[in-house]
């Protein structure tokens, strides 16, 4: 239903372009989920804007983006606007700041439904109340009349996804909805999310930096580094096999409940490369540990392995993989 | 976790800033004509010129000729001269009462913003109630009980723009008090006085210079307006502002005599805005531009 | 809320009462006795002791000062030696006309700059934007009444589609009043509007940025849509932190515009009685505006809580 093609997101900067997406091709049918994990930086919250058309107006952005048939690069702002909200929905990393501070959570949800669904105000009151409590908010009929301070962090992402919700849409992109809440508030939320994908067989783009958020909530895996899918593969044979050093790095640094106490997290040295200067070889060469001279030197692509629909890129990839544990 | 949080930004950021932007021709053509004004200002009695206050019935509103470059008024005096002599007043009255406001303003600001405490809050009070009254009201009201002089202006004038250089210096002040070179001095057992004259006052003196060409600029607009209205410089001293008085009641045969001032005038504040404006963007320590 | 409300009401009262006290001073401190402006020429030394007797003027100043602040209490700000009419009477007699052109004059204002914010915001950078930030910031540079002379020369001298000077009441006849009162709104409205875009279209581009504005975006709303409520709603608190800051130079716009038109308000009042060395309407008119000023600001604070949801509630 949706694929994205080939797209680049080049921004210019003061040091030069910097390519923040870099020829990503990816596809989620109806109805499944994709999850995108990579590092801060990485590009993958660029590449939700570029799929939702809300990068900043000096970005560049080349490639496709089809969806639902038609190139959302091409189509004009006033089929753009129809389409947003009514098949494509998008829920932001901080509830803090994605709700208007000063327009009530029934205005912000109404407005929605009257733009897509031409409903009169009466009916659009009665789905506002029905889709929060379908949330699981408590006592919905107060909320739509009060404003987001008067809200928890958590609650206001609840509000958050109703409005997504609200239309019914194809398609969700969630990015990092659950970055800037509790930890105790994080497993609720993506299971609220799960459960409403399934439950109205929406597609669904669930971009974290957390291995284990898209653990068992997803149908396929991207990993994203340096603005390039270096590893793509189905949710269960990712996590039995994973290919990509890059990938079982980010495995590794995860805190895990069974490990000792004290135990350090081993880190990823080193920090990503520059943006703005592209290596010659492999981006993640540098801080690998089993880089040899060839990954320096020339950039692998993303290929298909033995097993179909596994793809990485990378020369060497893990043989005796290091995850099972996972 | 937190390992992976880092970001590009930091990157970006740690970069050395670019130079400033460049000044702009807008600017120097600011600063050329406030050359000007102040060049002619200076030197109006050695120049070349009819005197701004002789009398001459014949030749009432007399249109630009050799004699009088830019006519004569409706009272047959020589508008050149007196758009020369009238500089004089805007600007000495513009650039002293600011500097009366920058003193004072300026003193009160900085003991309040090193002190604290008390002093703080009576200083500020006492501004809230010098701001409690319209600036031009209170500058009226003041100037009909004191009778009109170029002296008694510009002290009112000062007055009035203590609140706003005490604000200014207040709130440099209370950020600069924090960092780290005046610290240092404290702990090196340096006098309150040292501190205020050595380490602050050096630094919290650029914003408030940027600031008292703003100052000059709305000073010399409220003179204008004073002396547009009769209560400023008394009569026949020639300013801007009694000259666009004067030129209002001839708007229709003579349409100059009211323009030629306030082409002046709107010039030379715009100047001083300009120039300010551009200073104090440069100065603003919010920037970290110190 | 109410504690809101009550906090800065009881830092009203000081201020008012500082403010009667300097007024009162300058008045009875300052040279210009009040005994030889009201004799004028035929001040003899004995008459003006009399009648500084009779007005109370050889009273120490603090009894004279708590004797006028319990006559104001009671209503009563003294009385014109000229005309004979009191202050109250003159100054509610010509307040409509200040205040009917104070709302008209800030009404253009906003009707120019705030359009003019929007549309720079929104396209900000671009050449229209650059071009009107710099009209404004040389619109900031331009007096009351320098722009006021500009006016009368192109509407009344040379166009003559309005009048110069002159006055009719709104009640008596409503076009022909706002006939009269055009220019001199306009003349404050071209001093009020650079400093209304300036501040709110750089507000507007930095809520321009915020997630809630790419979320209304996302969520397929209007760009009007967008732009009046989800990014000028949030910056309607600055419009009114601006609108209270105006209202000082409005006042003394007031004044000057009043006076070049020839309208019967304040301000005239003002400036005749200074030319009349009225002092007593001086005195009265002075401690009113400026307690109208003070309470301006009180009611544009309460209005800055009650637009602004976190304070309202109590969150602030």
């Amino acid at each position: 239903m949706l694929s994205v093609e080939n797209v680049a997101v080049e921004l210019p900067t003061p040091r030069g372009n910097l390519r923040a997406v870099d020829h990503v091709n990816l596809t989620v049918g109806a109805g499944r989920t994709l999850g995108v994990v990579g590092e801060s930086g990485c590009g993958k919250t660029m590449l939700s804007r570029a799929i939702l058309q809300l990068l900043p107006k000096k970005a560049k952005l080349s490639g496709r983006v089809m969806f639902d048939g038609q190139d959302l690069l091409q189509l004009s702002p006033e089929k753009l606007r129809k389409l947003r909200g009514r098949s494509l929905a998008v829920v932001f990393q901080d509830p803090m700041t994605s709700l208007n501070p000063v327009l009530t959570i029934g205005t912000q949800l109404i407005e929605t439904l009257q733009e897509h669904l031409e409903l009169d105000q009466a009916t659009a009151t009665k789905r506002s109340v029905e889709l929060l409590a379908a949330v699981g908010i408590p006592a919905p009929e107060q909320r739509l009349t009060q404003y987001p301070h008067q809200l928890s962090g958590g609650m206001r992402q609840r509000v958050a996804i109703a409005i997504a919700l609200s239309c019914e849409p194809k398609l969700l992109i969630a990015d990092e909805p659950t970055t800037a809440l509790d930890v105790t508030i994080q497993a609720q939320i993506l299971d609220l999310l799960a459960r409403e994908q399934r439950r109205r067989h929406m597609a669904m783009i669930l971009i974290t930096h957390d291995l284990g958020v898209v653990a068992g909530r997803t149908d396929e895996v991207a990993v994203m580094y340096a603005g390039r899918v270096v590893e793509r593969a189905p949710t269960p044979a990712l996590f039995k096999k994973m290919r990509m050093p890059y990938t079982e790095a980010l495995l590794a640094a995860l805190p895990r409940i069974d490990a000792a106490p004290h135990t350090p997290l081993p880190a990823i040295s080193g920090r990503p490369p520059d943006p703005t200067r592209p290596l010659k070889g492999c981006s993640f060469s540098p801080r690998c540990r089993y880089a040899v001279a060839r990954c320096h030197a020339e950039k692998p692509d993303l290929a298909e392995a033995e097993t179909p629909a596994h793809q990485y890129a990378c020369f060497h990839p893990i043989e005796n993989h290091a995850g099972a544990a996972a | 976790m937190a390992t992976l949080e880092l970001t590009i930004e930091e990157d970006v950021s740690a970069l050395p800033a670019r130079r400033g932007r460049r000044l702009g021709l807008l600017f120097w053509f600011a600063i050329g004509w406030m050359t000007l004004m102040f060049a002619v200002a200076i030197f109006a009695h050695v120049l070349p010129l009819p005197s701004p206050t002789d009398m001459d019935m014949l030749e009432r509103r007399a249109p630009f000729s050799m004699e009088h470059w830019l006519g004569t008024d409706g009272l047959g005096r020589d508008e050149l001269a007196r758009l020369i002599y009238g500089a004089r007043i805007s600007l000495v009255v513009g650039i002293c009462a600011p500097i009366i406001g920058l003193t004072i303003g300026g003193a009160l600001g900085m003991l309040a913003g090193y002190f604290r405490g008390r002093f703080e809050s009576l200083v500020v009070g006492s501004m809230d109630v010098l701001l409690a009254f319209p600036p031009l009201i209170l500058a009226l009201a003041v100037t009909a009980y004191l009778g009109q002089s170029i002296f008694n202006l510009t002290c009112i004038l000062g007055v009035l723009g203590i609140p706003a250089f005490m604000r200014v210096a207040r709130a440099s002040t209370l950020t600069l008090a924090r960092r780290e070179f005046v610290i240092a001095a404290q702990a090196l057992g340096a006098t309150h006085a040292r501190i205020l004259l050595r380490e602050l006052l050096p630094n919290v003196l650029l914003p408030l210079l940027a600031f008292f060409l703003l100052g000059v600029a709305v000073t010399i607009v409220v003179e204008g307006a004073l002396s547009f209205l009769g209560l400023g410089v008394p009569p026949p001293i020639s300013s801007w502002g009694s000259m666009i008085g004067e030129g209002r009641e001839s708007l229709e045969v003579a349409p100059r005599l009211a323009f030629l001032p306030a082409i002046a005038m709107f010039l030379t504040v715009l100047s001083f805005n300009l120039v300010g404006d551009t200073l104090r963007a440069i100065t603003d320590p919010r920037q970290g531009a110190l | 809320m109410l504690f809101f409300v009550a906090r800065r009401l009881l830092y009203l009262i000081p201020v008012l009462i500082a403010v009667s006290l300097l007024t009162f001073f300058i008045a009875s401190l300052l040279p210009g006795d009040l005994a030889y402006v009201i004799l004028g020429d035929q001040a003899t030394p004995e008459k003006v002791a009399a009648l500084r007797h009779d007005m109370g003027l050889d009273q120490p100043i603090w009894i004279r000062y708590f004797g006028w602040l319990g006559n104001i209490l009671q209503g009563d700000f003294g009385r014109s030696f000229r005309t004979g009419q009191t202050v109250l009477q003159a100054v509610t007699e010509r307040f409509p006309v200040s205040f009917e052109l104070m709302i008209l004059a800030e009404i253009i204002g906003l009707a120019i700059g705030v359009p003019l914010a929007i549309v720079c915001a929104a396209r900000s950078g671009g050449a229209f934007d650059r071009f009107m930030t710099g009209s404004a910031f040389a619109m900031l540079s331009l007096p009351a009444f320098l722009s006021a002379i500009l006016l009368i020369y192109l509407f009344a001298v040379e166009l003559r589609w309005l009048p110069a000077t002159g006055y009719v009441p709104f009640a008596e006849d409503p076009a022909a009043n706002l006939r009269f009162m055009v220019l001199p709104a306009l003349t404050l409205a071209l001093a009020e509007w650079p400093g209304i875009m300036r501040v709110l279209r750089s507000d507007m581009i930095a809520t321009l940025q915020e997630d809630y504005i790419a979320l209304a975006k996302a969520k397929g709303l209007k760009a009007s849509r967008i732009l009046f409520v989800h990014a000028l709603k949030p910056s309607s608190l600055t419009l009114v932190t601006i609108t209270g800051i105006n209202i000082g130079r409005l006042i003394g716009g007031t004044v000057i515009v009043e006076t070049i038109f020839a309208l019967p308000g304040i301000g005239r009042l003002l400036i005749g009685a200074i030319y009349t060395r009225d002092l007593i309407i001086l005195q009265g008119v002075v401690l009113l505006v400026a307690a109208g000023f003070v309470v301006m600001n009180f009611i544009v604070d309460l209005l800055y809580a009650v637009l602004d949801p976190r304070i309202r509630h109590g969150h602030a």
